[in-house]
């Protein structure tokens, strides 16, 4: 009997997997639902005896069974978009069945936790640190420093929490390690727990992510008594983008209003519950247990460039020909993973601008797509690597009006706590709409004889263009957190590089 | 008698077996460890702009006009909820923080009522003085944004107003029923721009009863300041 292997992720489910899957098994064969290579323009992507073939309907099913199939793409594992890969932490990614223990443990899982077992909490914090791992959320602040800091506060309770509201435009790669390998993310919270002496671990989902978060809750269960006695609970989020920053979560976690906590106190001080608390990305946390293997920590630190070290699970997205996971060493140029590996864009048309980083991130001009991928050549040009999307964009992209959106999401997802943000964004979006348009006249509250020290006279298009820069910079130094602090990087990059797309 | 304003020195004072010595503006103090910036700056004679700042409750953050710059460390920190650490050298008054301060209240006053001076709360507003201290004399942004000038005052506390249109969502109430009072009697509703403070729904004193205000934010009013004046705890002028 034929084995047909399919994803169950909620990408290929969206493209149709299911109905593929039963046409298979209407057919005779045996049909395993695995996790996803992460090809996602060729999903429903279904494996035969190693060979991809997709995107497939249900009609192809008789042509796949036949031989006769025109959909073939190859062995999957030498196609140029996966051959190319330094998978590390997505290793297992459209290999294994995403709750078979037995199929974890036959690929290495559970190996890391073996040996940090074996470690003493201090030799596993001295190997993360020596990785060079750096917060994979977007913040990049180096793993086995926050570990040490919780690790050497004194305290009755620790926590780890892993932050998985994966909310950044462009980014799926959190939601497709949950769902294809949860174990993965429980072993490197295991870890990390060991490490620093917690005994209770959450997992902050957003609520979009439903399949991930059945995933996790039966993956939890199944291997409660290998990670034992430490102890892992779901916690799902309410829609807000801010409670992906760090105590924002927390201050959900905890049943509270979403609201950004002003640092110091750092939550490796008083975090969760006021407690000392470990909080990492779903890809920090999941490089975890390849850096604990024996020589893990020096193979990682062998990858990528300068400071930043190790692999990047890049998610490339939007108008792009190839879309996907591609996990590569850090140093990797944008015009390799859009044009070389990505295939350019979908629509055929020029690139324009590629947004790296979420919503908040700059939009690259296509003179500087050799930068390298690497934290501090994009902190350099005023741009975020973030949590690696990549949203690539074709010449018929309205810069100013994204411009304009990214003042818009910032005003819906505010928390409202601090000022710049809270009203900051809402007349940003005023502000680029009047530049838009036309030079204002004075209002009508400003022509008002009593208004004895407004200003009659109208506002040119230069002054408000100046009037944007000076909101910026309000912005980006006085808010409390990296919401309004980061906005002005797709604005102020969108002006800087298109300004005729501001009139 | 008058109304004699006491020093506010920013955030509540810490009790501390060590000290630290930092230099504010060339100034030299000694803070017990766990002081903030602020408290350092505010017990030098020093007056670093602030709104959502006051002694009687722990450091919020929110307002983000007492920022200062450290020399070493990177960007503007708010002054009240960085703590005093040896050695630091605090710089509370340069022109770049004059300018980040004055683009604050440039967005604050851009969504606030311009009667002044038939205000209750006038000559007694910390918004009005902090915006006389950075010097705004012009709102860029115009006053036909979207504003909350139309909200409607609630009246129904025999004691006090709540003017939402003059709220600067501060916190300071909210806080101070948390800290102070422990009745947790209000909270911030709504998000970003439509953050509001109300009675929670279901509070022990709240609207759903058919209660008025609960009496928090009176104590601080009629401790000091006669009925339908405006309470202390208020930055804003919201409350009166």
């Amino acid at each position: 009997m034929t084995l047909i292997r399919i994803s169950d992720d909620a990408l290929a489910l969206a493209c149709g997997a299911d109905a593929v899957a039963a046409a298979f098994a209407a057919a005779g064969c045996t049909v395993e639902r695995v996790s996803s290579w992460g090809l996602h323009w060729l999903e429903p992507l279904v494996e035969v005896g190693g060979i991809g073939y997709g995107p497939m309907a249900p009609d192809d099913v008789s042509a796949v069974l036949a031989g006769t199939s025109t959909k073939s793409i190859g062995m999957i594992a030498e196609h140029p978009f996966i051959a190319r890969q330094q998978r590390l932490t997505f290793a297992r990614a459209g290999k294994t069945r995403p709750l078979s223990l037995d199929d974890y443990s036959a690929t290495g899982g559970w190996a890391g936790l073996t040996r940090a077992r074996s470690l003493s909490p201090d030799q596993v914090i001295a190997e993360v640190t020596q990785s060079g791992l750096r917060g994979r959320g977007g913040a990049g602040f180096p793993a086995g420093i926050k570990w040490k800091t919780v690790a050497d506060a004194a305290a009755s309770h620790k926590y780890v929490v892993c932050n998985a509201d994966e909310g950044d435009s462009g980014t799926f790669a959190d939601r497709m390690l949950m769902e294809g390998d949860p174990y993965h993310l429980i072993e490197g919270m295991t870890i990390a727990a060991y490490a620093v002496g917690a005994s209770q671990g959450y997992i902050y989902v957003r609520s979009e992510y439903p399949h991930a978060i059945t995933k996790l809750n039966q993956a939890i269960v199944l291997s409660a008594d290998i990670i034992a006695p430490f102890r892992i609970e779901v916690r799902v989020g309410a829609g807000a983008y801010v409670c992906g920053e760090e105590t924002s979560l927390l201050n959900s976690i905890e049943g509270k209003r979403g609201e950004v906590r002003a640092k110091p106190p750092l939550p490796a001080h008083q975090g969760l519950f006021g407690q000392p608390t470990v909080i990492n990305n779903v890809l920090t946390l999941a490089a975890v247990p390849h850096i604990l293997l024996e020589g893990g920590a020096a193979h990682y630190d062998s990858h990528g460039v300068a400071r930043s070290k190790g692999t990047m699970p890049i998610q490339l997205t939007g108008n792009i020909k190839s879309g996907g996971l591609f996990e590569t060493a850090f140093g990797i140029t944008l015009h390799e993973l859009i044009y070389d590996i990505g295939g350019g864009t979908a629509s055929g048309r020029p690139v324009k601008a590629v947004q790296v980083g979420g919503p908040l991130g700059a939009y690259i001009h296509p003179d500087r797509f050799d930068l390298p991928f690497c934290y501090e050549e994009y902190a350099g040009v005023d741009a975020l690597v973030g949590h690696g999307g990549i949203v690539v964009f074709d010449d018929t992209a309205d810069m100013g009006r994204l411009a304009r959106f990214a003042m818009q999401f910032c005003a819906a997802e505010s928390c409202g706590k601090c000022t710049p943000c809270r009203i900051g964004s809402t007349r940003g979006v005023e502000l680029i709409d009047r530049i838009r348009s036309s030079p204002r006249g004075a209002d009508s509250v400003e022509l008002l004889p009593q208004m004895h020290n407004a200003r009659k006279a109208g506002r040119s298009r230069e002054e408000d263009i100046a009037l944007l820069e000076d909101l910026c910079e309000t912005l980006k130094f006085g808010s409390l957190c990296a919401l309004g602090g980061f906005t002005p990087y797709p604005v102020l990059s969108a002006l800087k590089h298109w300004p005729e797309d501001f009139t | 008698m008058g109304y004699e304003p006491q020093v506010d020195f920013g955030t509540p004072e810490v009790q501390s077996e060590t000290v630290v010595t930092l230099t504010v503006d060339g100034r030299v103090v000694t803070v017990p460890t766990g002081t903030s910036v602020m408290r350092a700056a505010a017990l030098t004679g020093g007056s670093i702009p602030k709104l959502c700042a006051t002694d009687n409750v722990q450091a919020f953050g929110s307002c983000r006009l007492c920022l200062v710059e450290v020399d070493g460390m990177r960007g503007t920190p708010a002054s009240c909820t960085t703590p005093a650490a040896e050695g630091m050298v605090v710089h509370t008054q340069t022109p770049r923080l004059a300018k980040l301060r004055k683009g604050v209240m440039e967005l604050y006053i851009s969504d606030h009522p311009l009667d002044c001076l038939t205000c209750s709360a006038n000559n007694d507003c910390e918004l009005q003085d902090t915006a006389a201290q950075v010097g705004l004399r012009d709102v860029r942004y115009g006053y036909a944004g979207e504003n909350h000038l139309g909200l409607e005052a609630d009246t129904s506390n025999p004691y006090f107003d709540f003017d939402p249109s003059k709220c600067i969502a501060c916190s300071r109430c909210v806080r101070a029923c948390d800290e102070v009072q422990g009745t947790f009697a209000l909270t911030i509703d709504g998000r970003g721009f439509a953050s509001k403070v109300r009675r929670p729904a279901t509070s022990l004193i709240g609207a759903s009863s058919g209660r008025p205000w609960p009496s928090v934010t009176v104590s601080y009013a009629t401790d000091v300041t006669p009925l339908r004046s405006r309470p202390l705890v208020c930055s804003g002028s919201g409350a009166r």
